[in-house]
């Protein structure tokens, strides 16, 4: 079973439309949504939690239809955290847990206190003193305290130290152990997405340009920076996107066919992505 | 048995823990019926995908160094010997064609570079 299967999702607000969409997230995977502000993934994600109902086009979340009743059982088992958490600005992490033992069934306390714990959340300081970081721990520590099965981060690492993003990731890393487990994140920050992503979906105006395998985009294309001559000299098919730059050009290419002429390195997912998002 | 896994090497991950597994099967470090890790066990541990683990452990099983037990695990499997001469005489003659044309780069003929095999077995 998938934990996410978004088909044919079309929706339009505004002077923005997101195109056709289709993403599918199999179970005990972690997929990572990238894209520029505006790309469309915030909407995706509202979208799959039922915000904002679609045009056209189906999702279910773990076998159910997010559009029917079942659904709002569901959520129990879901675990979200929003770029910008959140909270009454009294309200210690003590208080928090009160209310989310009311909100969730499977509220896990023991857990709860040990993540606030782990990520050194003072239980008695209020809302309001938090920093983001801070803030965007208490809302990851609640997600993964009430037995969810699926999470979803939007941009829920950004604005935070390496040190704390690190230690997220770990985190996430480690709920994925788990095979009924599965989580699905947004992210600007596309060297995270590289450490701990199964699958990566690229967003652009509204459109998913790619779906792909992560180890598979890093094994299959590189960036590669030749003359004029030589670029001419690549077969069409090779190139997926060029640049021309004052002293020669740039261009994503296909390793596999241009193997035996050139050698190519290892290209970083980020600077994959941004060639794929500005080149020709 | 340790798994080095470089992400700046121009080798994809998959095809690296393939190698790795291959050759510690290939010298005794692991022997038949020895369970390996499991698949997402050590895709965490390694901080790799799961797809890319278990897409190496496809291949040691299409090949057969290892047999996989719905439920249970992958394990060793019993080596053919015959296969694995295969293996390395396969290698063996990769190694040899690659000599063989470097050979001319050099300016040796067919004489000089059995002499330098000769050579060679006397040192070894």
């Amino acid at each position: 079973m998938n934990a996410i299967e978004v088909k044919n999702i079309t929706r339009t607000l505004g002077d923005f439309t997101l195109d056709n969409v289709n993403l599918t997230l199999p179970q005990g995977v972690i997929l990572g949504l990238v894209g520029e502000n505006g790309a469309g993934k915030s909407t995706t994600i509202n979208l799959i939690m039922n915000a904002i109902t679609p045009d056209s086009g189906t999702i279910t979340v773990m076998g159910v239809d997010n559009q029917s009743k079942e659904f709002t059982k569901l959520k129990e088992d879901i675990g979200v955290v929003l770029d910008e958490p959140y909270f009454p600005e009294q309200m210690t992490p003590s208080q928090a847990g009160k209310m989310m033992k009311l909100t969730y069934k499977n509220w896990d306390e023991s857990t709860y206190q040990k993540y606030l714990e782990k990520f050194k959340l003072s239980k008695n300081k209020k809302f309001k003193e938090f920093s983001r970081g801070m803030r965007m721990k208490l809302s990851i520590a609640i997600a993964l305290s009430h037995n969810a099965k699926l999470l979803i981060l939007d941009e829920a690492t950004s604005g935070l130290d390496p040190m704390a993003r690190d230690e997220l990731l770990d985190t996430f890393s480690e709920f994925t152990r788990d095979e009924t487990h599965a989580i699905l994140m947004s992210s600007h920050i596309i060297s995270d997405l590289e450490k701990v992503c199964d699958y990566i979906a690229f967003m652009h105006h509204g459109k998913v340009e790619f779906f792909e395998e992560k180890d598979k985009l890093m094994d299959e294309y590189a960036v590669i920076r030749l003359s004029q001559t030589d670029f001419i000299s690549l077969p069409e098919t090779a190139i997926v996107r060029s640049r021309e730059s004052k002293f020669g050009m740039e261009a994503l290419v296909k390793k596999k066919e241009i193997a035996s002429v050139f050698v190519t390195e290892r290209t970083k997912l980020e600077d994959i992505i941004i060639f794929w998002a500005k080149g020709e | 048995m340790n798994i080095i896994i470089s992400n700046a090497a121009d080798r994809p991950i998959y095809e690296q823990l393939y190698t790795q597994f291959k050759n510690a099967i290939i010298v005794g470090t692991l022997n038949e019926g020895e369970q390996l890790p499991s698949i997402r066990g050590l895709a965490k541990d390694l901080k790799i995908s799961v797809i890319t683990t278990k897409r190496a452990y496809d291949d040691l099983e299409r090949d057969g160094f290892i047999h996989s037990m719905a439920g249970k695990g992958s394990f060793v499997a019993k080596q053919n010997k015959e296969l694995l001469r295969e293996i390395y005489l396969g290698q063996m003659e990769d190694f040899m064609q690659r000599a063989w044309a470097l050979a001319p780069v050099c300016g040796l003929n067919k004489k000089e570079v059995m002499d330098l095999f000769a050579m060679m077995e006397e040192e070894v």
